[in-house]
């Protein structure tokens, strides 16, 4: 489904240049619920933007569903966008526009035929159980709900994969686990691909299948979290198989 | 003791019409061409959405260049591009070119410093929808600005409505040319505190009318 392949991305910042990904490879299969942890800083977020290339790596390949997305022209890439969704930590809703019209947006740009995007935003808004605030808008609904609005925008145009960026750091715990019901379901009714970028362990363990771990720019492991006999080489991954001891695990699931 | 009042009536009216005339022309202008050349500026910026820094910099030094002549005189520098656009450089329809030619930039500065405060995460949601340059622009930039860009249209309109005093210099005529050759020319203080009035009254419907647009357009409170 998505093939990172050798991917690098250096930034030019004013202290001098700054390699935010190290020579990052990574496979993800269709309908996985893909985690990549780390602590902030790891290079997480710039790898995730890498895959709908709204990070343009400095070396390597990008392929999603066989074509290398560094390779296409603009107007293509475009249209592979519609097809991977993004949802972000800030949810990133347009504040003047209602719920509806927020979920329409993403409609209106990949131009779903005008006569049934009412029916299809009413459908994703349903998935996420928002029916009741569709004239509502942004400022008025709780963290959670604006990320659930946020992923019924991300689900408009039947998206084959789902990129989500820290989608619970900003929200409360109760609504982590909402959240995370949602994306689950999401995941096992609509087959939709999910790749997840968070710090917190307990989002992996409670969602992912694989996960890979960053650190400094470089992917130093992966492995299915539900492989016994895999032999864990960081602290994270030896937490999140729970062979750590749960005092460390606070701490490193909140530096 | 309303005599001079009344007796000037007729040509307060005039006079008026003349400065709606003007600041309509300007306002349009500035918006039709501040508009654009404001979203270029955003949109060019280093570290923005796109990277065109020579054009950046050319727009940039273009404004500055318009925005750093005082009005008085790049009234006067820029007759001969009056004469050349309208035939004349004396007369109503004469005094708009400088009022649009230094409104524009004007416009433009605000509008873009309206974009600087869109949320940088949403032009990236729409990105990462596929939204095409234009879609950004005008579904997402422009939607999010609209109530600092309808702020900015109100601060242009009363600016320019105190500009357009300045084109009496030019026989533009107008509400505060008006003030000037009466109340100060000829002595007649009532007449100007008249005129004064009624500018003053102008400008709370301007502003009014303005802010009630900026609060209807605005939904994040
Ligand atoms: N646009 C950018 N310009 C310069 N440096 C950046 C940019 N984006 C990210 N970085 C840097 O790259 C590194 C990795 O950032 P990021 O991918 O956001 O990490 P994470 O998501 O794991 O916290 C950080 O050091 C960050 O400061
Ligand atoms: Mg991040």
């Amino acid at each position: 489904m998505i093939v990172l392949n050798d991917v690098s991305k250096t930034f030019d910042t004013p202290s001098g240049p700054l390699q935010a990904i190290v020579s990052a490879s990574l496979e993800i299969e269709k309908s996985d619920i893909y985690g990549i942890i780390g602590f902030s800083g790891a290079g997480k977020s710039t790898l995730l933007r890498t895959i709908n290339l709204l990070e343009k790596p400095d070396k390597g390949t990008v392929l999603l569903e066989g074509d290398d997305l560094t390779q296409l022209p603009r107007q293509q890439l475009l249209k592979k966008r519609m097809k991977t969704a993004m949802v972000f930590q800030h949810f990133n809703l347009l504040t003047n526009r209602t719920v509806f019209n927020n979920v329409s947006l993403p409609l209106e740009i990949s131009g779903y035929p005008k006569k049934q995007r009412k029916e299809r935003i009413l459908e994703c808004l349903e998935i996420v159980d928002l029916l009741d605030k569709v004239n509502e808008y942004p400022t008025k609904l709780s963290g959670g709900q604006k990320q659930r609005v946020a992923i019924a925008r991300a689900l408009a145009n039947n998206p084959k994969v789902l990129l989500c960026d820290e989608p619970t750091s900003a929200v409360d715990p109760q609504t982590k686990e909402s959240i995370l019901y949602y994306l689950k379901q999401i995941n096992e009714k609509l087959g939709i691909t999910i790749v997840i970028v968070t710090h917190e362990m307990n989002v992996v363990k409670s969602i992912c299948h694989k996960v890979a771990v960053m650190e400094k720019g470089t992917i130093v492991e992966k492995f299915h979290m539900n492989d016994k006999s895999y032999k864990p080489l960081t602290n994270i991954s030896k937490i999140l198989l729970g062979e750590s001891n749960p005092v460390i695990e606070s701490e490193v699931v909140y530096v | 003791m309303f005599d001079n009042i009344i007796s000037v009536l007729p040509e307060i009216q005039i006079a008026f019409g003349e400065t709606l005339y003007m600041l309509v022309i300007t306002v349009g202008f500035a918006v039709l061409l501040g508009l654009p050349l404001g979203t270029i500026l955003y949109y060019s910026r280093p570290g923005s959405v796109i990277k065109a820094p020579i054009l950046n910099a050319l727009l940039n030094g273009i404004v500055n260049l318009i925005r750093s002549f005082p009005f008085l005189i790049l009234m006067v520098a820029i007759i001969p591009i009056t004469r050349l656009i309208v035939g004349t450089s004396i007369g109503t329809t004469a005094a708009t070119v400088p009022m649009v030619i230094g409104a524009v930039p004007y416009f433009a500065r605000f509008v873009e410093q309206s974009l600087l405060e869109v949320n940088r995460g949403i032009i990236e949601a729409a990105e990462s929808m596929g939204a095409n340059h234009f879609q950004i622009i005008w579904k997402v930039l422009f939607s999010e600005a609209r109530s600092g860009i309808a702020s900015s249209i109100t601060i242009i309109t009363v600016s320019f409505l105190s500009y357009s005093a300045v084109a009496g210099m030019v026989g533009g005529g107008g509400i505060g040319d008006f003030a000037i050759r009466y109340g100060y020319y000829r002595y007649q203080m009532d007449v100007m505190i008249f005129t004064i009035v009624i500018i003053i009254i102008f400008v709370q419907i301007l502003q009014f009318t303005g802010n009630y647009f900026v609060r209807k357009l605005d939904k994040r409170l």
